[in-house]
């Protein structure tokens, strides 16, 4: 459980992960996703309740947990005043990452996501689409158990889409991280999880494959399954300072 | 390479990409410079003070070192609502390195500035004692750097909107500044004031830069010393403190 005040964000959200598997959790804006995995990434503490990964108390063991996960928040996290190759040599050196290993590695990935020839570039000359792939690459360097994937296609393309998942898929496959992902594309969810979880209204509603879910609710799609799991009204987000402050600075982008 | 240096290292390579920014920040003391410095040096001069070119030219370097270092809040409040802080959050570091890192690289930042300030005080006539006299100044200058980016931080950590920190610069930075005798001598000051700028820590880092500079102080460049050390540790204490309770 986690409040801001008298705000319950989430309450009773139990549900566990597999090692190896893509696991999707999906939900309407404000349904309490990114507090969950701000708390399951350390940055929150849940106001009540237990979480644990990979037997680990994120709470009580906060380090030990940071070095067996990686993570792309909803929000970028790139210093956009630095190159890639900066963002991402930095991120070897939070994560104790020796330099020859984060160097191999560092070409390893910047070449997977096909960002090798752009590596000395600034960060802000970047499209959103390969911002993203940078995300990710970066939060792969220390070869992390868990990653965690919040929304991460949000403003991409369909051809970006296309190819993060394939990647992040094919990364799962071969190193066997375990995959933790938000995306209000529905179909994503259907295309790369194993399982999924809906959360709604801060609880888990359903829990389950694709295609148990589908047969739960007597649906021929995940998008009809989630639907009808939370409904079909638009829900409102309160409209934080947070928000005020990037509409600034779009504004002072453009 | 440890994680103090190379988030010192990020600070310092920011700032020297940014030619905007060594550009903007002179302006503000070269304005203090100009009309203040040549507008009241006569009157100055005829109340038998000497030259308020060399009085004031350690208030103004004070002054870019204050500022430059309390902005480097700012920076923290844009990295927590836009990006990289997270990064930094999430990394199996202790938040104190991080702090620690952030902290230096405002504090070296806002000495190159001063050091810039210090040339064009040296182009405008201001003439220190001594080079010695100067490499001394610049340890004091080092330490009201550390002194204020640690504040920085601790206020940057605290607040979550920018709005906040335009209420800190109005309510909080500018008194440091008028407070602290970078424009006027300390003596014969009314009751009220006295106190004020003893309060003030900048009071102390400029009368230190100006008792190592030029040979004027007050209060004595020990005492000076000493002043900036104990809020000095005071304030990283408080930074490490707010840093580590950060929630984004």
């Amino acid at each position: 459980m986690r409040t801001y005040g008298t705000v319950t964000a989430v309450n009773d959200v139990t549900f566990d992960v597999r090692r190896g598997e893509t696991f999707a959790f999906l939900g309407p804006n404000g349904a309490g996703k990114t507090t969950t995995i701000k708390m399951l990434t350390t940055v929150l503490q849940p106001t009540s309740g237990t979480l644990e990964l990979d037997g680990l108390n994120p709470v009580s063991q906060a380090t030990e947990v940071r070095k067996r996960f990686g993570v792309v928040f909803q929000d970028p996290s790139l210093d956009s005043e630095l190159t890639a190759w900066e963002n991402i040599d930095i991120h070897g050196v939070l994560y104790h990452v020796p330099r020859k290993v984060r160097h191999e590695r560092g070409e390893t990935l910047l070449k997977l996501f096909e960002l090798w020839d752009r590596r000395k570039d600034l960060v802000k000359t970047f499209s959103g689409g390969m911002r993203r792939r940078l995300e990710i690459a970066r939060g792969l360097l220390h070869t992390p158990q868990v990653l965690f994937l919040d929304e991460p296609t949000q403003g991409l393309d369909p051809q970006s889409r296309n190819q993060m998942w394939t990647i992040v898929k094919n990364l799962n496959q071969t190193e066997g991280v375990t995959v933790f992902l938000t995306t209000h594309y529905m179909d994503e969810a259907d295309r790369v999880a194993d399982r999924i979880a809906i959360i709604d209204h801060g609880k888990i509603v359903a829990t389950g494959s694709s295609a148990e879910l589908k047969q739960q609710t007597g649906t021929d799609s995940l998008e009809a399954a989630f639907l009808k799991l939370t409904g079909t009204s638009i829900r409102e987000e309160e409209f934080s300072a947070q928000d005020r402050i990037r509409q600034i600075s779009r504004v002072w982008r453009r | 390479m440890n994680v103090v240096y190379v988030l010192w290292l990020r600070e310092v390579k920011k700032y020297l990409r940014s030619r905007a920014q060594i550009i903007a920040s002179i302006g503000q003391p070269l304005m203090y410079l100009a009309v203040l410095g040549f507008g009241l040096g006569p009157i100055f001069r005829k109340a038998g003070q000497g030259s308020y070119l060399q009085f004031m030219a350690p208030g103004v370097i004070g002054m870019t070192v204050l500022f430059t270092a309390m902005f480097s809040g700012i920076a923290m409040l844009w990295d927590r609502q836009f990006g990289f802080l997270k990064e930094t959050l999430v990394a199996p570091v202790p938040r104190v390195q991080v702090m620690l890192g952030r902290t230096l690289g405002g504090a070296t930042v806002a000495v190159i500035q001063g050091t810039i300030i210090f040339v064009v005080t040296l182009i405008v006539g201001f003439r220190p004692a001594s080079v010695l006299a100067v490499v001394i100044a610049f340890l004091l200058i080092a330490l009201i750097a550390i002194v204020f980016a640690a504040l920085a931080t601790a206020i940057g950590s605290s607040i979550k909107e920018m709005q906040g920190f335009q209420m800190v610069m109005n309510f909080l930075v500018m008194p440091l500044w008028f407070l602290s005798g970078a424009l006027y001598p300390l003596a014969g000051l009314p009751f009220a004031l006295a106190v004020l700028t003893r309060v003030d820590p900048l009071t102390y880092g400029i009368d230190g830069v100006r008792g190592t500079m030029i040979g004027a102080t007050h209060f004595g460049v020990g005492f000076d010393v000493l002043v900036l050390l104990a809020v000095g540790v005071l304030f990283v204490i408080a930074g490490a403190w707010r840093f580590s309770k950060i929630e984004v």
